[in-house]
C-alpha cells in the first residue's frame, strides 16, 4: 500500500484531534474503505503518537495532574461505575492508557509511603487487579482496553506484529534459498547495530546486503527516525539494503534508492541472485 | 652568464663542453684547452647558468606567450615581486638583474647603480634577478630583509602587478615591476603557490634604449669580474655591437611584414578581449600566425640554444623536466607576436620600438626552436601517453618543420598501448563492520563501545551531508559540520576510540580516495580516434564541449600546489575542523605505521629471464598491485606531512635572523613523526626509490618554511637531488632503472622543487658532480627499480599535471588558447585489488633457505599461490578450530555448569569461581588444537594448490609447492593457536557462562523447552497480533462504555477461541509476550463470561448469554489452557478481587458459572484446591457490600465441601444440573 504524499496528506487530515478509540477506528475505515485496515490503523496510530508527543507536556504539569486527579476523584465519587477516567482523557485531549498512567501515580503517590517506581506502575498497568484500589482498578482498566494507540496491549500488538513479519520475511528468505544471518547470529558476533537479516551474498536488481522489516506504515516522521537510528547505521556497516514497510510507506520517502536504501512495501519478487556456477 | 652563452654562439666553446661544465664543477678531460680557459674564468658562475637560461628563454619568449598558460620556472630568480609591497624602489630585482649585463647603457645606469647598492644586494651575484626574487644565497646567509626582495606571495600573478609607473624613473630595467602589456595569466591566481617565471615583457627602458640589442653581441670584456657591483648596469642585449647590424635591418623587416599582416586581418591586432582575458577569441576569427621554416631568422643560433637547453633538460640540470616541455609545448604552440602598442597608448611611441626581442623574432622562431628541442626529447614524448602522442603526431607544425620528427611521433603513436583512462570518482562505501575488529571485546567499556557506535554513525552522516552539499555554492564545510564533528570528537574519551575511530578514518579515506570508481571511464587516448573521423573542426568544437563538461576537475597548470581533489576535501577539511590534537595523534601513529607497512611490502621482483607469455599476465597484476600500494602510500603519505606540519604552517612569511635560528633550534630537537630520513635511505640501497621517493614527495610536499633548514630534512633533500641528478633518462642499460620509473621520479621530484617552501636556491646550489648519486655496491641487483612496474597510467595519476602538456596540444587544436583549468580529471587508477598481507615467515631454518631458493627459479606467481593458499588455509584453520573444538567445549562446559547448578541450587555460586573451575577443567583440552590444526592444514592446503596453479605444473614442482604451502599454512595457524587457544577457550566459556547464568534468571519457565507446530502445519493459523487485537476489542466492549448497537454475537466468541486454539497450536509466529496476552486475555475474557458481562448482539430478548453456550465457551477455554497454552496462564485473577467484583454488579447474581470453573480447574489440574482457598480466603479481606460478601463466603464453603477427588461421573452430573449456582444464590 504505496501513498502519494497526497494521499497520505488526506487520510492524516481526517485524523486530527480523534480520539484513540475503537469508534474512531470503524469511523475511519468507512471513510476510507479502499486502504487495508492495517495501513489505516498504523497511519492513525503513527499521527496520534505524533499527535501525543507535541502536547504531552502539557498534561505532565503539575497543576494539570492536580486538577485531573481532582476531576477523577469527583467523577468516582458521584458514580464509581462511570467512565470517569476514560471521558476525562477524551475531554482534554490526552490518551487514555497515559491518562491512567498519570492518575495512577499520582494515586499512589498520595496512598504510599515512598513514590512508585516505574517498574511497579507498568506492572499495575499490565494488571490493574494489583492497584490496591479497586474502583480507580476498574478505571485504568477501562481506559487499557479502550486504547487503540497506547497502553501494554497495544504494545504487545505492535511486538506480536513486528515479531510476525520478521518469521515471514525469514521464511520468505529459506524460500528463496538465500543465506542470511539473522539480528540473533550478529548479536552473538557482537555487530553494535544488527538489521533483522543480513544477507550473505548480495542480492542483485537493487544490490542489498541486508533487509529490515517493519510492520508499520513509513511516514516522513517515523522514517526519518528510522534512518538515523537504524537504516543509515546498517548501510555504515554493511552498505546498501532493503526496508519493507508491510502496510505501505509514503512514496515519496523512496527518495535514497541511489544511495543504498531501498524501500518496498512487500518481498520483493524480482530477485536475482549471483550465479555460483559459470555455466 | 651571458658571456658563456656569448662564448658558446661565438663557437669558442662546444654545447658538449658547456654541459660539462655545467653538470660538474671540474673540467673534463675530454674538454679542449681553449674551452676549458673560456670556461675556468667564469667557473665563479657555473652554477647560475641553468637558471639563467631559463629565465632568459622565457624573457625572450615573452611577446610569443602574453596569453597561453604560465609557464613556471623554479629558478632563483623566478620569485616574482609581491604586488603590494613595500614602496620604494625593488632593490634586489634591479641590482641583481643589472649584474648580468655590461655596462653599456649609461642613460639608466646612473640612477640604477646605486640605488641597487643601497638595496643591500651587492654580494648577491645570483643570476637572472629580473623577476624581484631574492638572491640565490639569501636563503642560507639569512640575509635578506624580510619583505624586500623577499618571496612573492604564492600565486600572484602578474596581473596585479604595479604597471609602469613613470614617476618611478630608474627602475626601468626591472621586468618584474613592467609586466608585458596584456600578459594576464589566467586562471586561480590565488591558489597557485608555484612559482613561475611569467613571460618577461619588454621593458620600458628597453624600449628607450634603441638600438635594439642581439644577444650575440656583448663583447666578452663585458665579462663579469669578481666584483659583482661592477656589473650593475645594462640588461642583457643593450649595447648593440657594430656587427649586428644586418639582424637589426632583418628584424625591422620583419616588423613591417607582421604589422602588414595584422592590417589586413579583419579584427583590430589587439582586440579588447585579450588584453584582460587569458582567452584569446577562440572562433579563430583571429587567424593565428602561421608559422614557416624558410622564414626562421638565424637558424645556428636557435639551434645552438636549443641543444644547450635540451643538453641541459637531458642532464636534468633543470628542476622540472615537464615544465620545460611544458614550455617548449607553448613555443610550439605559440599563436602570434603580440603587440604592446595597443595595450598602453600612454607609453608610445617608445613602446613601439620595444617589441622587438632578440631570440625569437618570430612565430617561425618559436616554432624552430620548439621543434629543434623536442627532437631531442623524442624518448621521453614516445612515453607520453597516447592522447598526447596522437595531437603531437597531428600538429601541423612539427609536420612542417620536422617531418622527421612526426614521423617517428606517429610510428610511437600507432605502437602506444599507453591509454589513460578518466575515471569518474568513486562513490562512497562505506567501511564494513567487522567483528574481530569492532565488537565489544575490542573496546574497554561497554560504554566505550556504544560512544563508538554512535561516532561511526555521526561520521557517515556527516560525509553525507558532505557529499551532497559540498558543490553548492556557499556551502561551508566549518559552518555546516564543523560543530557536529567537534561534538562528536568530543566524545572520544577513551584512548581507544580514538584508535578505533582513527582507523576507520583512514580505512574510508583509502576506500574513497584511492578505490576507483569502477570501469567504463573515458580513455584518453580513445577519444580522438573516435572523434577524429568527425573532421579537425568538429574535433575542436568537441573537445571544447568535452572541456566545458569536464571544466570542475582542473588540474591547476603544469605545477599546481599540493591539493585534497574530490573526497580528499573531506578529509582535510574534517581534520581542520576536528581540530582535536589527540585525534592527530592517533591519526599520525596510524598513518606512519601504514606507510612502513606498505612501504615495506615485500613486491615481487621482476625476473628479467622470464619473459613468455605467461610473465606478461603475471606483471599486469604485478602493476596493478604495486599500483594499489603507491597510491595508498601517497595518499596516507599526503595526510600524515598534512597532520604532521600543521602545526607549523601558517600564512604568515617565513621567520629570518634570529627568530629562525631560535625556530630552528627548537624543531631540530623534535624527532620526525615518521623516519623518513632513513626509509629514503633503505629505500635508494634496495633500489626502491619508485615505491618511496613518490610518497616522500607528497609527505614533503607539506613541510612548512622551516622544515628544509633543519639538518634532517636537508639530507634528505640532498639525497633527492642527487637522486634526480643521476636520473639521466637518456642512459638506460641493463641494471638500470626503468625509463618511466626514472621519468616518474623526475615528474614528482621535479614538482616538489616547484613547492614554495622548498627553498629556491636548494636545486641550483646543490653541487652536483662531486656528490654523484651513487648506489650502493652491496644493493640488491634487481630492484623494484628495476622493474617496470610504473606505466602511463600510474604516471599519469601521480602527476595529473603531465596532462597539461595534453590539454595545450588539444587547445591548439580546437582554436582555444590553452589556459589553466580545463577538462583534466585527476585520474583514479582502475586496480581494484586489494593488498595482500605478507605471509608471516618466522622459521628462518634450513626449510625457510630450501624454499626461498625453490621459488626463485619459479615464475612469481607460483610463490604467490603458494603464500596465499598459507595464509588462507592458516587463518581457516583457527576459524575451523573455532567452530569445532572450541565449540565442543563450549558445549561441555555449559552442561557442566548445568550440572553445578542443579547440584549447588538456584544460586549455583560465585560466577566467577563456576568459570576457573571451568576453565581449570576445560583449557587442558586446548592442546589438541595444534594436533587438530596440523591435521587441517594438511588435508586442505594440497587440493588449494593444485587448483590454484596450471594444469601444467611439473609434479615436482607441484608436490613441493604444497609442501610449502602445508608448512607455511601449519607455522601460521599452530603459532596463532599456541599463543592464543588458552585465552580463545577462556573467553568463550565466559560468554557462555554469562549467558547460562542470565538465562537462569528472571523467566526460567519462559526459558523452557517448547513445543513447536507438527510437521504437517502449514501455519495457515491466524495470526497472535490479529487474535490480542480480536480480544482487546471484545474486551473494551466488554467494559465499555461502548455504543447501543454494538456487541458480539456468541458465534464470534466461539470463532475467536476457535482460531485461538489454531494460533496456540502453530507456534510459527507466536512469541513469548504474545502467548502471555493471550493468557491473560484469555482469563479476562473467563471472568467476563462468568459475570455475565459479554454484550451478546441479536434481538434484545437474547442480550445475555445462555448459560449453556457459556458453559460451551468456558469448556473451550479451559481446554486452551489446559492443552495449547505453553507459558504460565494467570489463573489465579479469576478469583481477584476485580474479576470476582464483576460479579456484584449483576442483578441477580448468578454464581453458577463461577462455581463451575473453579471445579474444572481443579478437576483438569489447572489449579490446586489449595490455591483456590487461599485466593477464596483472600477474597473476604476485601470490601464489600453485605450481601455480596454473604454470598461469597457461601461460595467459598460449597466450593470446600466438594470431595477432594470428585469422580468423573459426578462431574458429567453436575454439568446436566441446571441452575445450581442459581439455587444457591438464592438461599
Amino acid at each position: 500500500m504505496i501513498l502519494t504524499k497526497a494521499q497520505y496528506d488526506e487520510i492524516a487530515q481526517c485524523l486530527v484531534s480523534v480520539p484513540p478509540t475503537r469508534q474512531s477506528l470503524r469511523k475511519l475505515k468507512q471513510r476510507f474503505p479502499s486502504q487495508s485496515q492495517a495501513t489505516l490503523l498504523s497511519i492513525f496510530s503513527q499521527e496520534y503518537q505524533k499527535h501525543i508527543k507535541r502536547t504531552h507536556a502539557k498534561h505532565h504539569t503539575s497543576e494539570a495532574i492536580e486538577s485531573y486527579y481532582q476531576r477523577y476523584l469527583n467523577g468516582v465519587v458521584k458514580n464509581g461505575a462511570a467512565p470517569v477516567l476514560l471521558d476525562l482523557a477524551n475531554e482534554v485531549d490526552y490518551a487514555p492508557s497515559l491518562m491512567a498512567r498519570l492518575i495512577l501515580e499520582r494515586f499512589l503517590q498520595e496512598h504510599e509511603e515512598t513514590p512508585p517506581s516505574k517498574s511497579i506502575i507498568n506492572s499495575m498497568l499490565r494488571d490493574p487487579s494489583q492497584i490496591p484500589d479497586g474502583v480507580l482498578a476498574n478505571q485504568v482498566y477501562q481506559c487499557i482496553v479502550n486504547d487503540c494507540c497506547y497502553g501494554p496491549l497495544v504494545d504487545c500488538i505492535k511486538h506480536a506484529i513486528g515479531h510476525e513479519h520478521e518469521v515471514l520475511l525469514r521464511d520468505l528468505l529459506l524460500e528463496k534459498n538465500l543465506s542470511f544471518l539473522d539480528e540473533d547470529q550478529l548479536r552473538a558476533k557482537g555487530y553494535d547495530k544488527t538489521p533483522d537479516f543480513i544477507l550473505q551474498v548480495p542480492v542483485e536488481g537493487h544490490i542489498i546486503h541486508w533487509i529490515e522489516s517493519k510492520a508499520s506504515f513509513g511516514d516522513e516522521c517515523s522514517h526519518h527516525a528510522y534512518l538515523h537510528d537504524q537504516f543509515w547505521s546498517y548501510w555504515n556497516r554493511f552498505g546498501p539494503g532493503l526496508v519493507i514497510y508491510w502496510y505501505g510507506f509514503i512514496q515519496e520517502l523512496d527518495c535514497n534508492r541511489e544511495r543504498g536504501i531501498l524501500l518496498k512495501a512487500c518481498f520483493p519478487t524480482n530477485i536475482v541472485t549471483l550465479c555460483h556456477s559459470i555455466a | 652568464m651571458a658571456a658563456v652563452l656569448e662564448s658558446l654562439l661565438r663557437e669558442e666553446v662546444s654545447v658538449a663542453a658547456v654541459v660539462r661544465w655545467i653538470a660538474r664543477s671540474t673540467q673534463g678531460s675530454e674538454d679542449n684547452a681553449g674551452e676549458a680557459a673560456a670556461l675556468s674564468s667564469l667557473r665563479a658562475l657555473r652554477k647560475e647558468f641553468v637558471p639563467f637560461l631559463l629565465n632568459f628563454l622565457r624573457e625572450q619568449s615573452s611577446r610569443v606567450l602574453p596569453q597561453g598558460p604560465p609557464t613556471p620556472a623554479k629558478t632563483p630568480g623566478a620569485s616574482a615581486a609581491l604586488p603590494g609591497r613595500p614602496g620604494g624602489p625593488p632593490r634586489g630585482s634591479r641590482g641583481a638583474r643589472s649584474q648580468l649585463f655590461p655596462p653599456t647603457e649609461a642613460q639608466s645606469t646612473a640612477a640604477e647603480a646605486p640605488l641597487a647598492r643601497r638595496g643591500g644586494r651587492r654580494r648577491g651575484p645570483g643570476p637572472a634577478r629580473e623577476r624581484g626574487g631574492r638572491g640565490l644565497e639569501e636563503g642560507v646567509s639569512g640575509e635578506s630583509l624580510p619583505g624586500a626582495g623577499g618571496r612573492r606571495l604564492r600565486g600572484s600573478g602578474s596581473p596585479s602587478r604595479p604597471s609602469l609607473t613613470l614617476s618611478d624613473p630608474p627602475n626601468l630595467s626591472n621586468l618584474e615591476e613592467f609586466p608585458p602589456v596584456g600578459s594576464v595569466p589566467p586562471g586561480p591566481t590565488g591558489t597557485k603557490p608555484s612559482r613561475r617565471i611569467n613571460p618577461t615583457p619588454v621593458s620600458e627602458e628597453r624600449s628607450l634604449s634603441k638600438p635594439k640589442t642581439c644577444f650575440t653581441s656583448p663583447p666578452i670584456s663585458c665579462v663579469p669580474s669578481s666584483q659583482p657591483s661592477a656589473l650593475d648596469t645594462s640588461p642583457w642585449g643593450l649595447g648593440l655591437p657594430p656587427g649586428c647590424r644586418s639582424l637589426q635591418e632583418e628584424r625591422e623587416m620583419l616588423r613591417k611584414e607582421r604589422s602588414k599582416q595584422l592590417q589586413q586581418s579583419p579584427t583590430p591586432t589587439c582586440p579588447t578581449p585579450e588584453l584582460g582575458s587569458p582567452l584569446p577569441s577562440r572562433t579563430g576569427s583571429l587567424t593565428d600566425e602561421p608559422a614557416d621554416p624558410a622564414r626562421v631568422s638565424s637558424r645556428q643560433r636557435l639551434e645552438l640554444v636549443a641543444l644547450v637547453y635540451s643538453s641541459c633538460i637531458a642532464e636534468n640540470l633543470v628542476p622540472n623536466l615537464f615544465l620545460e616541455l611544458f614550455f617548449v609545448f607553448q613555443l610550439l604552440t605559440a599563436r602570434r607576436m603580440v603587440t604592446a602598442k595597443d595595450s598602453d597608448p600612454e607609453l608610445s611611441p617608445a613602446v613601439l620600438d620595444s617589441l622587438e626581442s632578440p631570440l625569437f623574432q618570430s612565430i617561425h622562431d618559436c616554432v624552430f626552436f620548439a621543434v629543434q628541442v623536442l627532437e631531442c626529447h623524442f624518448q621521453v614524448l614516445s612515453n607520453l601517453d597516447k592522447g598526447t602522442l596522437k595531437l603531437l603526431a597531428e600538429n601541423e607544425r612539427l609536420l612542417c618543420f620536422s617531418p622527421a620528427l612526426q614521423g617517428r611521433l606517429r610510428a610511437a603513436y600507432e605502437g602506444s598501448v599507453a591509454k589513460v583512462s578518466l575515471v569518474m570518482p568513486p562513490s562512497t562505501q562505506a567501511v564494513s563492520f567487522q567483528p574481530e575488529t569492532d565488537n565489544r571485546a575490542n573496546f574497554s567499556s561497554d560504554r566505550a563501545f556504544h560512544t563508538f557506535k554512535k561516532q561511526r554513525d555521526v561520521f557517515y552522516e556527516v560525509l553525507r551531508e558532505w557529499e551532497d552539499h559540498h558543490e553548492e555554492p556557499g556551502w561551508d564545510f566549518e559552518k555546516g559540520l564543523g560543530s557536529r564533528i567537534r561534538a562528536m570528537m568530543g566524545q572520544l574519551s577513551a584512548a581507544c576510540s580514538h584508535s578505533h575511530f582513527v582507523r576507520l578514518f583512514q580505512k574510508q579515506l583509502l576506500q574513497m580516495c584511492q578505490s576507483p570508481g569502477g570501469a567504463g571511464g573515458t580513455v584518453l587516448g580513445e577519444a580522438p580516434d573516435v572523434l577524429s573521423m568527425l573532421g579537425a573542426d568538429k574535433l575542436g568544437r568537441l573537445w571544447r564541449l568535452q572541456e566545458r563538461l569536464m571544466a570542475p576537475q582542473s588540474s591547476g597548470g603544469p605545477c599546481p600546489p599540493p591539493t585534497f581533489p574530490g573526497c580528499q576535501g573531506f578529509f582535510r577539511d574534517f581534520i581542520l575542523s576536528a581540530s582535536s590534537f589527540q585525534f592527530n595523534q592517533h591519526l599520525m601513529d596510524s598513518l606512519s605505521l601504514k606507510i612502513q607497512e606498505l612501504n615495506g611490502l615485500a613486491l615481487p621482483q621482476h625476473e628479467p629471464n622470464d619473459e613468455d607469455g605467461e610473465s606478461d599476465v603475471d606483471w599486469q597484476g604485478e602493476r596493478k598491485q604495486f599500483a594499489v600500494v603507491l597510491l595508498s602510500l601517497r595518499l596516507l603519505a599526503k595526510f600524515l606531512g598534512f597532520v604532521a606540519f600543521l602545526p607549523y604552517r601558517g600564512p604568515e612569511p617565513p621567520p629570518t635572523g634570529e627568530l629562525q635560528d631560535s625556530i630552528l633550534a627548537l624543531r631540530s630537537q623534535v624527532p620526525p613523526v615518521l623516519d623518513v630520513r632513513t626509509l629514503l635511505q633503505r629505500g635508494l640501497q634496495a633500489r626502491r626509490a619508485v615505491l618511496t621517493v613518490p610518497w616522500l614527495v607528497e609527505f614533503l610536499s607539506f613541510a612548512d618554511h622551516v622544515v628544509p633548514l633543519l639538518e634532517y630534512y636537508r639530507d634528505i633533500f640532498t639525497l633527492l637531488l642527487r637522486l634526480h641528478r643521476s636520473l639521466v633518462l637518456s642512459q638506460e642499460s641493463e641494471g638500470k632503472m626503468c625509463f618511466l620509473n626514472k621519468l616518474l621520479l623526475l615528474a614528482v621530484l621535479g614538482w616538489l622543487f616547484q613547492i614554495p617552501t622548498v627553498p629556491e636556491d636548494l636545486f641550483f646550489l646543490e653541487e652536483g658532480p662531486s656528490y654523484a648519486f651513487e648506489v650502493d655496491t652491496v644493493a640488491p641487483e634487481h630492484g623494484l627499480d628495476n622493474a617496470p612496474v610504473v606505466d602511463q597510467q600510474l604516471l599519469y595519476t601521480c602527476c595529473p599535471y603531465i596532462g597539461e602538456l595534453r590539454k595545450l596540444l588539444a587547445s591548439w587544436v580546437s582554436g582555444s588558447s590553452g589556459r589553466s583549468g580545463g577538462f583534466m580529471r585527476k585520474i583514479t587508477p582502475t586496480t581494484t585489488t586489494s593488498l595482500g598481507a605478507q605471509p608471516s615467515q618466522t622459521s628462518q631454518g634450513l626449510q625457510a633457505q630450501l624454499a626461498q631458493a625453490f621459488f626463485h627459479n619459479q615464475p612469481p606467481s607460483l610463490r604467490r599461490t603458494v603464500e596465499f593458499v598459507a595464509e588462507r588455509i592458516g587463518s581457516n584453520c583457527v576459524k575451523h578450530i573455532k567452530a569445532t573444538l572450541v565449540a565442543d567445549l563450549v558445549r561441555q562446559a555449559e552442561s557442566l555448569l548445568q550440572e553445578q547448578l542443579v547440584t549447588q541450587g538456584e544460586e549455583g555460586g560465585d560466577p566467577a569461581q563456576l568459570l576457573e573451575i571451568l576453565c581449570s577443567q576445560l583449557c587442558p583440552h586446548g592442546a589438541q588444537a595444534l594436533a587438530l590444526g596440523r591435521e587441517f592444514c594438511q588435508r586442505k592446503s594440497p587440493g588449494a594448490v593444485r587448483a590454484l596453479l596450471p594444469e601444467e605444473t611439473p609434479a615436482a614442482v607441484l608436490s613441493s609447492a604444497e609442501n610449502i604451502a602445508v608448512g607455511l599454512a601449519t607455522e601460521k595457524a599452530c603459532a596463532w593457536l599456541s599463543a592464543n587457544i588458552t585465552a580463545l577457550i577462556r573467553r568463550e566459556v565466559k560468554a557462555a557462562v554469562s549467558r547460562t547464568l542470565r538465562a537462569q534468571g528472571p523467566e526460567p519457565a519462559a526459558r523452557g523447552e517448547r513445543r513447536g507446530c507438527s510437521r504437517a502445519c502449514e501455519h495457515h493459523a491466524p495470526l497472535p497480533s490479529h487474535l490480542i487485537s480480536e480480544i482487546k476489542d471484545v474486551l473494551s466492549l466488554a467494559v465499555g462504555p461502548r455504543d447501543p448497537d454494538e456487541g458480539v454475537s456468541p458465534e464470534h466468541l466461539e470463532q475467536l477461541l476457535g482460531q485461538l486454539g489454531q494460533t496456540l497450536r502453530c507456534r510459527q509466529f507466536l512469541c513469548p509476550p504474545a502467548e502471555q496476552h493471550l493468557a491473560k486475555c484469555s482469563v479476562e475474557l473467563a471472568s467476563l463470561l462468568v459475570a455475565d458481562q459479554i454484550p451478546i448482539l441479536g434481538p434484545p430478548a437474547q442480550y445475555r448469554l445462555e448459560r449453556g453456550q457459556a458453559r460451551r465457551l468456558l469448556h473451550m477455554l479451559l481446554s486452551l489452557w489446559k492443552e495449547d497454552f505453553q507459558g504460565p496462564v494467570p489463573l489465579q485473577l479469576l478469583l481477584s478481587p476485580r474479576n470476582v467484583g464483576l460479579l456484584a454488579d449483576t442483578r441477580p447474581r448468578e454464581w453458577d458459572l463461577l462455581l463451575f470453573l473453579l471445579r474444572e480447574l481443579v478437576e483438569k489440574g489447572l489449579m490446586g484446591r489449595m490455591e483456590i482457598e487461599a485466593c477464596l480466603g483472600s477474597l473476604h479481606q476485601a470490601q464489600w457490600p453485605g450481601d455480596f460478601a454473604e454470598e461469597l463466603a457461601t461460595l467459598s464453603n460449597l466450593f470446600l465441601a466438594e470431595p477432594h477427588l470428585p469422580e468423573p461421573q459426578l462431574r458429567a452430573c453436575e454439568l446436566v444440573q441446571p441452575n445450581r449456582g442459581t439455587v444457591l444464590a438464592q438461599s
